[in-house]
């Protein structure tokens, strides 16, 4: 029994490790030739990070698709040219739009997005304060004077029940 | 606690229902072209009827254009290619070919076998101004206003009913 448990969990953590294995060789193999490792590595990170238009969403390194492929010649060419990578997003910008980006950038349209989180928490602790200190002020209320409530014919109506009690 | 408050809930939730109901609606497929109300990319590409003639933008500003970007290997732009020969008849506006990473042969004989609305084919060979224009897919449509403005982009196969709303845009 032990046996068969220790046998299904090495397949197990064997398959994990597979199916990690081919996350890699699924992405698109590319033969661009850099010069420097620093380029390559600057090819990497854009063509990560950049959006394929065609594919709703894959990144231009994993995508097939034709439109992706001469974006990233496109990458490849501007590196060549020593062009800055903002030169590179700009460049994608002016076509595509936001759309190409996976890290949206802040505008009008954009702040719910960047801020909508802080401004949740903030609410939150708003929120928690607030209730905490409306529940402490009532039982200081209570502990202080618990008859308030009443007016003075309730109270002598409350005094004279309590006495017939006896 | 105030009774009112309790409603808070349920605001919120009608709120949220009404926000992710619209989300149903939304197109994610259609993006909007970056190139909206700025000028058509400047080019100077060889005429795919003409091959030693060169055209640029001042081949068609001056009056409204649609730009039709087209190719063989693109099975909608088969499938959209009647209404477009319709559109052109109908004389309302000129249809611009470009015709998109494509082999001048196919697409010579693609245009004498189905029919050529276009006044005129920009052979866009390597992709180069489909890549200024950000086309992403073939068929895509431009809208171009008289100064040679992009006023509208539509992606995939115009139909009768597209059309009616492009010359909405045209006229307005």
């Amino acid at each position: 029994m032990a046996k068969s448990a220790y046998k299904i969990g090495i397949s197990l953590i064997f398959g994990l490790l597979l199916s990690f294995c081919s996350c890699s060789v699924l992405a698109a193999i590319d033969t661009y030739q850099f010069k420097d490792a620093e380029k390559q590595a600057r090819f990497q990170k854009l063509t990560n990070e950049l959006r394929c238009p065609k594919c709703q969403n894959q990144n231009l390194a994993d995508s097939n698709a034709e439109i992706a492929a001469d974006l990233r010649a496109k990458i490849h060419l501007m590196l060549e040219q020593d062009k800055s990578d903002q030169d590179i997003i700009n460049y994608m910008l002016e076509r595509y739009g936001d759309f190409v980006l996976y890290q949206p950038r802040l505008s009008k349209q954009t702040f719910l997005l960047w801020y909508a989180p802080a401004l949740l928490l903030l609410f939150g602790i708003v929120a928690i304060g607030l209730i905490v200190h409306l529940r402490t002020k009532g039982e200081q209320k209570q502990s202080d004077n618990p008859s308030t409530d009443l007016d003075a014919e309730q109270q002598q109506k409350l005094a004279q029940l309590l006495q017939s009690k006896k | 606690m105030a009774r009112w408050l309790l409603f808070i809930p349920l605001i919120l939730f009608i709120g949220l229902g009404v926000f992710l109901y619209q989300g149903l609606s939304i197109d994610p497929t259609e993006l909007p072209s970056a190139l909206i109300n700025k000028p058509f990319p400047d080019f100077k590409i060889s005429d795919l009827k003409q091959p030693d003639k060169q055209l640029t933008k001042t081949n068609f500003v001056g009056k409204p254009v649609l730009v039709n970007v087209w190719a063989t290997w693109c099975p909608s732009c088969r499938e959209e290619h009647q209404q477009l020969l319709k559109m052109a008849q109908e004389h309302k506006i000129d249809i611009i070919g470009l015709n998109y990473k494509d082999d001048r042969d196919l697409a010579l004989q693609w245009l004498q076998t189905l029919g050529d609305p276009y006044k005129f084919v920009i052979y866009d060979k390597d992709g180069m101004l489909g890549l200024d224009l950000g086309v992403y897919g073939a068929p895509e449509t431009y809208v171009l206003d008289a100064q040679g403005i992009v006023k509208y982009r539509h992606v995939g196969v115009v139909t009768e009913q597209d059309w009616q709303k492009l010359q909405g845009m045209i006229n307005g």
